[in-house]
């Protein structure tokens, strides 16, 4: 394994709290960012929910993990492509989205946004150029 | 060909863990590799041995370890997601102060590395779930 470098994307498709599927997938994500490898997040369909601000859990007495996205860029997941008819179709728009950065390494540790809107296509070329997808 | 195997859902609820074995049997067949079968979400359902299906019906669990045995086939339950649906082996019955374990013959509990490593080694990484 040593040395091996493939591109993985973690595509998130479903609502946050309706099932398990994006806590325990953000999981992987969380894990996986040890392995060194090249990464990036797509968010599509009710996923988009996922990074919604202001999240409060307290009705449903479910544990509101949304805070644990922010470390991303902590684990060097700095690439999350949003994909812009998913919130469209949501009446969502960017700047509902938690604010999500990281510090540029290769650009004197500026800080920038890992939230990337794409359209559609965009989003199916990126799954097409991936070694490995994680669907969760 | 070197293939991992990722199993997201419960045993007789969804199709996932027949569809996987299935398809880990007629890859074997092949002469392809089975270098994984990860268990997450409700997949790690999959291994306990307390399950009891009616007799007319397959066995999944006994499948699965059948699978274990004379294939070598490593079959890894994720940790975090057995803790959370009561699954466990003797080790982790004991870190938790449980009276009983109930993992079944040729399943091992492990963390989600195992997962990551098997999609980094591995040729193909097929998914098993919705």
């Amino acid at each position: 394994m040593a040395g091996q470098c493939k591109k993985i994307m973690y595509l998130h498709r479903r609502a946050p709290y309706g099932t398990v599927y994006a806590q325990e997938g953000l999981e992987v994500v969380l894990i996986g960012a040890a392995f060194d490898q090249d990464v990036c997040m797509a968010f599509v369909d009710d996923g988009v929910y996922q990074l919604k601000a202001g999240q409060d859990t307290s009705a449903v007495g479910m544990k509101n993990f949304s805070p644990a996205w922010r470390a991303l860029g902590d684990y060097d997941v700095t690439r999350l492509y949003v994909e812009r008819e998913s919130l469209d179709e949501r009446g969502l728009r960017e700047e509902d989205l938690m604010p999500l950065r990281y510090e540029d390494e290769n650009d004197d540790w500026a800080e920038k946004s890992s939230i990337v809107i794409v359209d559609r296509k965009e989003i199916g070329r990126l799954i097409d150029a991936q070694d490995v997808v994680f669907n969760f | 060909m070197k293939i991992g195997l990722l199993v997201n859902e419960g045993p007789y609820q969804h199709q996932a863990a027949d569809s996987a074995y299935r398809f880990a049997c007629a890859a074997l067949a092949k002469g392809h590799e089975i270098f994984r079968v990860f268990f997450y979400h409700d997949g790690v359902n999959n291994g306990t041995r307390l399950m009891t299906p009616p007799q007319d019906d397959r066995h999944i669990q006994q499948r699965w370890s059948e699978l274990a045995r004379t294939h070598g086939v490593d079959l890894v339950l994720c940790v975090a997601a057995a803790q959370r649906r009561g699954i466990c082996d003797p080790d982790e019955a004991k870190r938790n102060a449980k009276d009983a374990d109930n993992i079944a013959p040729g399943f091992r509990i492990s963390g989600l590395g195992q997962l990551v490593e098997a999609a980094i080694e591995c040729d193909r990484l097929v998914t098993f779930g919705d």
